[in-house]
């Protein structure tokens, strides 16, 4: 265990950015998203959650693939760099970390995609305890613990100071990289633990602290897609994309062409199963409503992705969605919905 | 060039032949630069073929394995990208990325099976890789029956090798039909389902279709009448696909990837699906 | 609100609405969403307080498609953009029954939040006849707000309480207006072009491509919006470099041009917080100038001014010789 005071941080920001790029939640226009720190960000690690997840640090909106030069007879590809250089992102909650790791189980299986792949192997991660957990938070529905978040280091934010303890051993290289910055705080652990405690008493008191996902496992497909109570719970879904681009667990993308003077870049970029031309092709469209699409983003991460993961969900309780959808519908009440009115393993 | 190895990045295939089977359907041969095959393929597999700057699509392997030379794709004109595949000429480059997908089970399943094909339009195109595999490996099949149906006598893909190769080889049977009766045309004329109960197989065989949606789904319920059971059918499923590798999200249904886990199924498997293709 | 649901209940059960389009009480104490009740026993869940600040009206082109009348409720702001939708020929008159119903301004959870709440588990006094004070129940103790500190940005600057089209009119409202709506806009004009342009870059870049301002505004009805087309190169999800999302909310505000009623759902659904609503009252406001005073849905039966054509109409020499 180490501890730096809260004036130091600024001196620690600087030592890590001075070798790597580094990541941390800071304030634009007003918003708090995850971006590049330099002597004038303004960071705000006190603001528990980033509009945006921290997703787009591996997995970014948009991103070149390779580029094509040349056409009819002479073609010649490209591939874009990847990235080379390790880099810190610092301030991750526990449930962003789990989020990461959702997104390992698609990205790093075979076969693996290797622009994430470099991402993640050049990426360090530095997670925060949630000294003051929302209303919004449902990690703990996921076996999420937010006053223990997993991730390459672990930190937690006292009154004075913040405490760091590594988890790996790519935690234990930073901490000796920026370790002069550093007090050793090995006998300090019962304030960490009390920390621990006083945020483990606060996730008691949560507004969805009982939010219970009984009956929505990789068996339920049947029950769950043909119950009647989606097609009255889709219906004030705008079919924007403000679920899916704040979400840390949604990975669905297209590739596109973006045509320059110096040739035709393949691009990948962030998509949303709830936009109408999702799955449409020359052929025809398997899902033509609005309710199927709906459906699909739910079934998918509560049934499907569990189903093909070991039961792992493809949602962490972050909130953001119940945050920010234009209509006020997210996940938890679907699932609530499932509880009350039957139509699920829930009755 | 390339020598990364990422799924998503395609290497260069040049087409070398180019042949006019229908008004709307070529078949492209397509090789590496330096010449030989782009990869090793099982039948039924697919690959994403891209136009640099129009679009990418995934397209059913047509040619056989057993082909050491070149892979064919059979494509059918039908939106921006085979507007544009189909003005390509021989010398002309794409980019290609694969195989994807699953395969029939010539290997396990369908060893020692009598085979029944039923394709319909360019549905032939998959079949096509299979019905020369077994025909490569005969003395690992049964008898083979190949029943072929299209609007019209120009819409039959592979027409000369449905009959000068495939009919005249051992132990095959070959029926052609088409949907309304033309001028010079002798052979059978009707929907593919209807011909098929007319015919009337035994349910001993294990039947493999691939067709449009509307002949499957009269295709199915006409082998189900004839005794046919879910497991001694086989299909193929088509959605919009994008990475071919069962993370963009696109073909997800069920806890299925249509690009990864399919396109072939065999019918209790899709029944399994939520209905939703 | 009770007063609401009765009135509702009468009117499913005499048959006069199918059904009804409200809102139905969230699960938090400021997440209603908009909602379709088919049976009387539904409207138990029927809410009508600050936080409904969802405009409905759009939601009346798909009801214009369903079989018998939808009651809906509007607040004054709505009905502009019902008026507009009506003149667009996008929601059927005879398909609608309007209840008005009274707004004393709509609450913005986010204001409310940045006044350091957090934890929220109860808020009372949102009520539509409530008090000017609203009381914050929070894991982290008990709050209070001033309503008005927490109103959204576009009740300061309310066009009027008056319900512009209904059958009938239910609660009392109270002015909100308190600011020049225009006075955003000439800060804004005010700026160096260069400064000017620094600012738009700065909002805009936070745009993440979602399109939850256009999917929920009344003036982008379009069954297929040209940046859904697949044809169209650089549309869609990407935020490819910072020209995409500029060029997206430039043409968006474009279409939307003399139609914009400035019902400002768009700013309100922005999950980054962009002012979106500056581009379409800049254009507002060019229009008033140009072709003198003019406010979209006031009047279904009016004409507007950009699809009409006077012979003293400006010249578009104007914007040029102006500077």
């Amino acid at each position: 265990m180490y501890k730096i005071t809260k004036e130091n941080l600024r001196a620690l920001f600087r030592e890590i950015a001075g070798s790597r790029e580094l990541y941390l939640p800071v304030e634009m226009g007003g918003q708090v998203n995850f971006g590049v720190w330099d002597e004038d960000a303004k960071v705000r690690l006190d603001v528990l959650k980033t509009v945006k997840s921290p997703k787009d640090i591996f997995f970014p909106q948009a991103e070149t693939l390779y580029t094509c030069t040349g056409s009819g007879k002479n073609i010649r590809i490209k591939p874009q760099e990847l990235k080379d250089r390790d880099f810190v992102v610092f301030g991750m909650r526990a449930c962003d970390v789990r989020g990461v790791k959702v997104l390992d189980q698609v990205f790093l299986s075979d076969p693996q995609d290797t622009y994430y792949a470099a991402r993640r192997a050049h990426g360090i991660l530095v997670s925060m305890a949630c000294g003051r957990p929302e209303e919004s938070c449902f990690c703990s529905t996921f076996g999420i613990d937010a006053a223990a978040p997993e991730g390459d280091v672990a930190a937690w934010m006292t009154e004075k100071d913040l405490f760091l303890k590594p988890l790996t051993e790519k935690g234990e290289q930073f901490i000796t990289s920026v370790e002069s910055l550093l007090t050793k705080a090995e006998d300090e652990a019962e304030t960490v633990e009390a920390e621990q405690k006083r945020i483990r008493e606060i996730l008691e008191k949560l507004p969805y602290r009982n939010l219970s996902l009984d009956g929505w496992d990789g068996g339920a497909t049947e029950e769950k897609f043909d119950s009647p109570i989606w097609e009255t719970l889709y219906r004030p879904c705008l079919a924007c994309g403000t679920c899916t681009f704040v979400c840390p667990t949604c990975q669905c993308y297209d590739i596109k062409d973006y045509r320059t003077a110096e040739g035709v870049q393949r691009y990948r970029c962030w998509d949303s199963c709830m936009y109408s031309d999702f799955t449409l092709m020359a052929g025809g469209n398997n899902r033509t409503t609005q309710l199927q699409r709906f459906r699909q983003r739910f079934m998918h991460k509560l049934i499907y992705f569990p189903a093909n993961n070991q039961g792992m969900y493809s949602c962490v309780g972050c909130g953001r969605c119940v945050e920010k959808c234009p209509s006020s519908l997210n996940i938890v009440k679907v699932i609530k919905a499932f509880e009350k009115q039957g139509g699920g393993a829930n009755v | 060039m390339c020598n990364r190895r990422d799924p998503l990045i395609p290497q260069i295939g040049v087409i070398t032949h180019v042949e006019t089977e229908t008004p709307d359907v070529k078949t492209f041969r397509i090789v590496r630069p330096e010449g030989g095959k782009l990869f090793d393929h099982m039948p039924g597999q697919c690959a994403m073929i891209c136009v640099p700057g129009v679009s990418e699509g995934m397209f059913s392997i047509t040619s056989s394995p057993t082909n050491r030379e070149y892979q064919e794709f059979s494509i059918k004109r039908c939106g921006m990208l085979t507007e544009q595949l189909h003005s390509l000429e021989p010398g002309d480059q794409v980019t290609v990325r694969g195989p994807y997908g699953n395969h029939f089970p010539v290997e396990t399943e369908l060893k020692g099976k009598d085979l029944l094909f039923i394709a319909g339009g360019i549905g032939l195109a998959p079949l096509r890789s299979v019905i020369n595999y077994v025909l490569d490996n005969r003395q690992d099949y049964g008898k083979i029956d190949i029943l072929y149906g299209a609007r019209s006598a120009d819409d039959l893909v592979r027409r000369k090798e449905m009959e000068e190769v495939w009919m005249k080889a051992p132990g095959v049977n070959g029926y052609l039909t088409i949907d309304v009766a033309q001028e010079g045309w002798n052979g059978h004329v009707g929907f593919v389902p209807d011909y098929l109960k007319e015919i009337g197989f035994a349910a001993d065989k294990t039947a493999l279709v691939c067709g449009p949606p509307i002949m499957i789904k009269f295709v199915l319920a006409a082998l189900e009448g004839m005794g046919y059971t879910k497991e001694q059918v086989y299909t193929t499923l088509e959605l919009r696909m994008k990475c071919g590798i069962g993370k963009c999200g696109r073909c997800n249904i069920g806890s299925k990837y249509v690009c990864k886990d399919g396109p072939v199924f065999r019918l209790d498997q899709i029944e399994e699906l939520p209905d939703e293709y | 609100m009770q007063e609401l649901i009765k009135r509702a209940k009468e009117l499913l059960a005499d048959g006069t609405a199918a059904r009804v389009l409200g809102w139905r009480r969230g699960d938090l104490p400021y997440n209603p969403e908009p909602a379709f009740f088919e049976k009387e026993e539904d409207l138990d869940r029927f809410v009508y307080d600050g936080f409904c600040g969802a405009n409905l009206s759009k939601m009346m082109i798909e009801a214009s498609r369903l079989e018998g009348k939808t009651l809906v409720f509007l607040k004054p702001c709505d009905t502009y953009s019902f008026n507009q939708l009506l003149k667009e020929h996008r929601v059927d008159r005879e398909k609608a029954y309007i209840i008005g119903v009274g707004c004393r301004g709509k609450l913005d959870i986010e204001k409310i939040r940045a006044q350091g709440i957090s934890g929220i588990t109860a808020i009372s006094g949102a009520e539509n006849d409530g008090p000017d004070t609203l009381k914050v129940r929070t894991i982290y103790g008990d709050r209070t707000v001033n309503y008005g500190s927490a109103l959204l940005g576009r009740c300061h600057v309310c066009k009027g309480k008056e319900h512009k089209i209904c059958d009938e009119q239910i609660g009392r409202s109270r002015d909100t207006k308190d600011a020049d709506p225009y006075e955003e806009v000439r800060a804004v004009e005010a700026m160096t072009p260069e400064a000017r342009f620094a600012f738009f870059q700065k909002e805009l870049g936070k745009c993440i491509r979602c399109n939850a301002c256009r999917n929920v505004c009344p003036a982008c009805s379009c069954r297929k919006c040209v940046f859904d087309s697949t044809s169209f190169d650089s549309a869609q999800k990407a935020n490819v470099d910072s020209f995409e999302e500029k060029m997206f909310h430039i043409i968006r505000s474009f279409h939307v041009a003399g139609r914009c009623t400035d019902c400002g759902e768009c700013s309100r659904v922005c999950p980054q917080g962009i002012p979106l609503h500056l581009f379409n009252r800049r254009y507002i406001k060019e229009i008033n100038e140009l072709y003198g005073q003019f406010q979209a849905g006031e009047d279904p039966e009016a004409t507007s001014p950009l699809t009409d054509y006077l012979a003293e109409d400006p010249e578009p020499g104007i914007i040029e010789e102006r500077g």
